[in-house]
């Protein structure tokens, strides 16, 4: 007997595909199958090599002889004219090779990645944020390049630094890219007939990736025009374009390798570029390996964040806390060039409903252009803060209407078949939010804790606490249309081995495990027998960045695209030697069988080659159903949407604005999940993730733009004891992905770092308790102590004053 | 005084090592990465913040060998004399995987992996010197430990199987370091080490008197206790050290003594060991310590290192000055004794004179009739520097009013600081909320608060302010919760009742 449905489900996943794993159990492999295939809780592909410090980062990697090392001179000023670059000492620096500046660059002086020319790889004239590189040296030993580079003169002529967001817009301060207008409806009419409006703004913060690998590259020179460059990258072909760009030299000369990354969150889309291209050039002007490896202090003031935004928000509503429309305007701080800060202000917009109908809208970025470092990608990708925007509309209407929260987002909830309209005006097609909430307030039991924490604040005189419920929903797909594509390459060797390569990167997120997986259950190996190896522009060419929760999405399919067209040359040619019909030919648990025949894998590829079959091929995939009109503000950019929604419980002290968070409860929706463990992982650790961002995670710069928080003993991600006390994460079982994604999955990398919104919003709540829930704290974030106790001043004084009028 | 040593002596896993003529404030980290191109150990931040660094180094207390985790990129190499080193790469044995790494990859505690060495050395380092541990002590183990990726859920569940996985595996590690006892027994020696190259020179005398006199005839000579803070003046200021001089090989400078009514530290110990028998004196001590930097960080600084800095931020002066702690100077042979307080003169600068350095603290134990407090305020609970750190002793009278206050504030001014005028406001009255409130009106002319990134003037003041409501409230109404995060508030949080937290239920 042959266990059929398994197989049938590969061939076509039938619709709802097969039900996740709730709360992601490991899924034990049947003795029939092997241990290989999708769905499958394993460890990460390289967990072995990790917890022993055998897996290779750049850094790591053995150094080709006479290895060269780069670093970096950067500006003393945020705005500035350079008068003059003395670099004498630099070059009489002991150990110094070479010293770079932009006019040692053979082709063009630019890095922007959105080829708008606005991003300079060496400074020579202008100065636009502090620590802006002007040039690089080039040594024997990094010390002595790092040493050398303290030695140079540069001089400036000051000009005065556009710092902040307010700044800009008092200035009058150019945008870096075209803004973006979403609308549908009168806004004004609208606004004009809601019974209720009200206005209000708030802060956002920025957020530093923090990856624990800093920014490396290693360039190793070839013959002709040709250069290696292994580059800490989740976007190689930009890297490779951008290199080529800057030495003037096709694309062809250049490979760019990268096996794993140490963490990157949107940090090395595009960030990577500056190291890449400097090592490159140096290598090539130099005919040794150069490495570039900044401090990360240097990384971290160098390099773009997370846009911090400053969103002014107009909503009308009536008696039930209906929204009626809501006028919405994201002002971003965007750095000194454009870098990715058009599509990450738009996402912002695509994501400044969040799960709510607006019946009217208006949502307006303005992407700002300030004398800081290049905002860039980064988890979430403007999303975030486009939710947190969404949620604050919520919760002031919470308090004007003195519901509870909870409903109003209930009320406002995207519908099925009627108030489906995005902004943008797709309809939203899967939307399951009403079921996760519904679940999720009974499992944690929302209302009863509701009480209960009220009950004891009553009689807790100094630690308060709060709780708050918030739902996501994230569009996946790359809204830059084209980036919606991928490409793999499977060889089979003629041992029955299988070479996996495809164009999205590993970096923790579990991306090359989660392919291996598709390949492996796609050929009925064991995971063993398939070899994942580095993401390199030599094999699959023109890739797309791994970002957007894309990874798995795109690449899986392309991967299993490969292993099925090779899969169908073996079954063709197995067909003609055994003559039976395809259809009977199975592959199952390493062997290959039909009616009574079997044999080994092995054997199979070992005759298929021996009849000249070809055992590789190349895969292509592309997400169907997009598209997208900037200019109109219509279309359809999403393929579909991730949904999650989590209930978080915190605790705060009301004499130092500290706090903890007690509990967590998340139900999230991976579609059928890929890898639960994995998926897990994501939940977890992009929940913590997007906690540190709402919550200790400040980015500090002073009047002079000078980012003062550039190293972890002054910017603070979460430890170990700042995770939720209690932290319950289930997968909601909602029948797999609509759309016929791998396996029915879910993207997951992103959507559950906004999870943690509701962290803000339960500080919110503890801070309302203070006037007895009378007043919207209009919490900032990041919500530090220092802006906790500060809200719950400002609540105890309106509290006072309301007694004062009381008694009057 | 037999001739000086000029060959650094150590044990790096199994094997013995002599080296000599490498850069004096060479870290360990960089000679792991550079010069053996032994990768497994990480650079993360170089600052000892992130931990990915983490490894484990062991030394001879008495006939046995003590492990203590400490970050490689701000030790440097030269601190490892007579002392064994143990690196991820170590930690493998025989092909198998630790314990604490098993359970790691089943757990699934890695994503990136880059953090995860260091995460495998603090654990392992646990795993070694505890039988078990709780939540709490796996968090605190993991302070000093950044991971970016998994949000430390898998960690601290890893962390709690190692124990259960490892009895035989540590058998063998245990009988190993008999062995090892003895391999470093032999590596002990009278001779001051001096890693000498071109003008530049680490030194690292063996004897006290051999310190003292070295120090006065080389004043200008940087001492170099844990390096948590000097190791960024080479790391990140890229400072050229001319001559180091490391107290790090002179057991007397790490002796604990008790006395009837104080306890006297030789300025070498460690936080980690300073911090047992303060704990053990008050709750908050405890805590203090538990707060202070990672538990790398506490294992590599010192009490004489934290109090000689002279940081405005620094987390135990305050404590100390508030016990009513005096600061042993020495030169050469002669000594003087005076209180913490008025060794800080300045930012930065301190009542020490060329030659001079901080042999001893006393601190006074805590009298029936005292009470005490200290609290921390940082951006993050745990691992960060205080934005606000006060210690406050109060000597009640007879009728229960205050005879004598201390109340002592960091990061309010230039220097660790008491509060004259509050303090006056005190004196004669009962303590409550009331005189509380009195003092902190009184802190505002007391103090200029520091205003910076970690904290605003504004916000440091009216933390100070209520630091005293929250002394007070904790004196006077037991049962009313005022803390939220470690374990002073899990105390109160159960003494309150189930109903005012759902946290304690799974």
């Amino acid at each position: 007997m042959v266990d059929r449905s398994s197989l049938d489900e590969r061939a076509a996943p039938e619709p709802g595909g097969r039900r996740a794993a709730k709360s992601a159990p490991s899924r034990e492999p049947t003795d029939r199958l092997v241990n290989s295939r999708m769905h499958l809780a394993m460890p990460h592909d390289s967990a072995h090599k990790h917890v022993t410090g055998e897996a290779l980062y750049i850094d790591d990697l053995p150094e080709p002889a006479g290895t060269a090392h780069l670093y970096l001179g950067l500006s003393e000023r945020a705005h500035a004219k350079i008068t003059a670059i003395h670099l004498d000492e630099v070059r009489a620096f002991p150990g110094v090779l070479a010293v770079l500046t932009a006019a040692d660059i053979p082709g063009v002086n630019d890095i922007s990645s959105t080829g708008r020319h606005d991003e300079v790889l060496l400074a020579s004239e202008l100065i636009s944020y502090h620590r802006q590189p002007i040039f690089a040296v080039v040594a024997e030993t990094r010390d002595a390049a790092r040493r050398a580079c303290r030695t140079a003169k540069v001089t400036y002529e000051d000009l005065p630094p556009v710092v902040t967001v307010e700044e800009a817009r008092r200035a009058g301060s150019e945008f870096v890219t075209p803004p973006l207008k979403l609308e549908r409806g009168d806004i004004a009419a609208a606004l004009r007939q809601s019974p209720h409006r009200l206005t209000g703004s708030m802060r956002l913060g920025g957020q530093e990736h923090f990856y624990l690998e800093g920014q490396v590259a290693l360039a190793v020179p070839g013959e002709d025009d040709d250069v290696t460059v292994h580059s800490s990258t989740q976007h190689p072909s930009e890297v490779q374009h951008m290199v080529s760009h800057v030495l003037g030299i096709p694309s062809h000369a250049v490979t760019v390798e990268v096996r794993r990354m140490g963490g990157a969150f949107g940090g090395k889309e595009t960030q990577g570029n500056l190291f890449a291209c400097l090592a490159a050039l140096a290598a090539k002007k130099l005919n040794r390996a150069v490495k570039c490896r900044p401090d990360r202090d240097d990384d971290m003031t160098i390099t773009g964040k997370r846009h911090d935004f400053l969103i002014d928000y107009e909503v009308g509503f009536d008696d039930q806390g209906v929204i009626q429309a809501s006028d919405l305007v994201y002002a971003a701080r965007c750095g000194f060039s454009a870098d990715l800060s058009g599509p990450v202000t738009d996402r912002a917009l695509f994501h400044a409903d969040n799960c709510y109908f607006y019946p009217s809208v208006r949502a307006r970025s303005e992407p700002f252009r300030t004398n800081t470092c290049s905002n860039t990608a980064f988890r979430g990708f403007g999303g975030p803060q486009g939710m947190v925007g969404a949620e604050r509309l919520i919760e002031e209407i919470a308090f004007a209407t003195r519901l509870d929260p909870l409903d109003v987002r209930k009320r406002n909830f995207y519908g099925r078949g009627e108030r489906d309209i995005t902004p943008y005006h797709q309809r939203v097609e899967d939307n399951i939010i009403g079921e996760i909430v519904e679940t999720l307030e009974k499992t944690s039991r929302y209302r009863e804790r509701r009480e209960a924490l009220r009950a004891a604040n009553a009689k807790s005189r100094i630690v308060k606490h709060g709780l708050a419920l918030t739902p996501v929903k994230f569009g996946i797909s790359f809204t830059a249309t084209w980036f919606n594509q991928a490409g793999a390459l499977v060889h089979v060797y003629k041992d029955g081995s299988v070479h996996l390569n495809h164009g999205g990167t590993e970096m923790g997120q579990g991306l090359y495990m989660k392919v291996a997986q598709v390949v492996a259950d796609e050929f009925q190996l064991g995971l063993d027998r398939v070899k994942i190896t580095a993401t390199t522009t030599g094999k699959v060419p023109n890739t797309s960045a791994t970002a957007a929760s894309s990874g798995s999405d795109l690449n899986g399919m392309a991967a299993q695209a490969a292993a099925r067209m090779i899969k169908e040359r073996l079954i063709g040619f197995l067909a003609e030697e055994w003559s039976v019909p395809g259809e009977e030919i199975l592959f199952e648990a390493g062997l290959v069988r039909a009616r009574n025949r079997s044999m080994t894998f092995e054997e199979l590829v070992h005759a298929a080659y021996m009849a000249r079959i070809q055992l590789s091929a190349a895969g292509f995939y592309k997400t169907p159903k997009i598209h997208w009109d900037r200019k109109t503000g219509r279309g359809h950019p999403f393929y579909y949407f991730a949904y999650g929604a989590a209930v978080s419980e915190v605790a705060i002290d009301t004499l130092t604005g500290e706090y903890r968070v007690e509990r967590v409860d998340i139900l999230h929706d991976c579609g059928n999940s890929l890898n639960p463990a994995i998926d897990r992982g994501q939940i977890e650790g992009g929940f913590v993730q997007g906690m540190g961002w709402l919550t200790t995670e400040e980015l500090w710069f002073d009047k002079e733009g000078r980012l003062r928080t550039h190293a972890p003993s002054t910017y603070k991600i979460p430890v170990a004891s700042d995770r939720p006390r209690v932290f319950n994460v289930e997968f909601f079982d909602g029948g797999g992905n609509r759309e016929p994604t791998v396996g029915r999955s879910k993207a997951v990398g992103e959507p559950p770092l906004m999870l943690a919104i509701s962290v803000l919003h339960a500080l919110s709540d503890a801070v309302a308790s203070i006037a007895d829930h009378r007043f919207c704290p209009r919490l900032d974030a990041p919500a530090t102590p220092e802006g906790v106790l500060f809200a719950v001043e400002e609540m105890k004084a309106r509290s006072a004053t309301l007694c004062r009028e009381a008694v009057r | 005084m037999s001739e000086a040593r000029n060959t650094l002596r150590f044990i790096d896993g199994e094997v013995s090592r002599e080296l000599s003529g490498f850069d004096p404030t060479l870290t360990i980290l960089d000679w792991l990465r550079l010069g053996e191109r032994r990768m497994g150990t990480k650079e993360g931040c170089a600052e000892g913040d992130c931990g990915a660094c983490t490894v484990v180094v062991g030394r001879l207390v008495g006939r046995r060998v003590e492990y203590r985790a400490i970050n490689a990129c701000i030790a440097p190499l030269a601190s490892l004399d007579g002392r064994r080193l143990i690196t991820v790469e170590h930690v493998k044995a025989g092909g198998n995987l630790h314990p604490v790494q098993q359970a790691m990859v089943e757990r699934h505690g890695s994503q990136c992996g880059f953090c995860t060495p260091g995460i495998v050395m603090s654990l392992f380092a646990l795993w070694l010197n505890e039988s078990e541990a709780n939540e709490e002590r796996i968090e605190d183990a993991l302070a000093g430990n950044l991971c970016r990726c998994t949000g430390y859920v898998p960690i601290i569940a890893a962390a709690r199987e190692m124990f259960e996985r490892g009895r035989a595996a540590k058998e063998a590690w245990t009988a190993r370091s008999t062995d090892i006892a003895e391999r470093l027994a032999l590596l002990q020696d009278e001779r001051r080490l001096e890693i000498v190259k071109g003008s530049r020179r680490f030194v690292a005398p063996a004897s006290l008197d051999d310190f003292a006199k070295f120090y006065a005839r080389h004043p200008d000579a940087t001492i170099l206790a844990g390096a948590t803070d000097v190791g960024l003046w080479i790391t990140k200021e890229m400072r050229l050290l001319d001559t180091v001089l490391h107290p790090g090989r002179i057991t007397a400078l790490e002796a604990v003594v008790e006395e009837e009514h104080a306890f006297v530290f030789g300025a070498m110990t460690s936080l980690a060991d300073a911090a047992k028998p303060l704990g053990h004196m008050h709750p908050h001590l405890a805590e203090l310590f538990r707060r202070f930097g990672g538990e790398q960080i506490r294992n590599a600084g010192t009490l004489g290192g934290n109090v000689a800095n002279g940081s405005p931020i620094g987390d135990l002066p305050p404590a100390l000055i508030a016990l009513g702690a005096t600061v042993t100077l020495r030169r050469e042979d002669r000594r003087r004794e005076l209180p913490l307080e008025k060794f800080f003169i300045a930012y930065r600068r301190q009542d020490r004179h060329p030659g001079e350095f901080v042999e001893s603290v006393r601190v006074p134990k805590l009298g029936a009739t005292s009470l005490f407090h200290a609290s921390k305020v940082s951006k993050r609970f745990d691992e960060d520097i205080s934005a606000v750190c006060a210690a406050f002793r109060l000597t009640l009278d007879a009728n229960g009013h205050v005879a004598e206050a201390r109340l002592t504030y960091g990061g309010m001014a230039a220097t660790p600081k008491r509060a004259p005028i509050a303090e006056g406001s005190l004196v004669g009255k009962a303590w409550n909320e009331l005189s509380a409130e009195e003092a902190a009106l009184a802190l505002e002319r007391d103090f200029e608060p520091i205003d910076d990134w970690r904290a605003s003037a504004r916000y440091r003041m009216r933390c100070a302010q209520n630091l005293l409501q929250r002394f007070a409230v904790e004196s006077c109404e037991a049962e009313t919760q005022t803390r939220v995060a470690g374990p002073l508030a899990r105390h109160h949080v159960r003494s309150a009742g189930a109903e005012a937290s759902f946290s304690g239920g799974l």
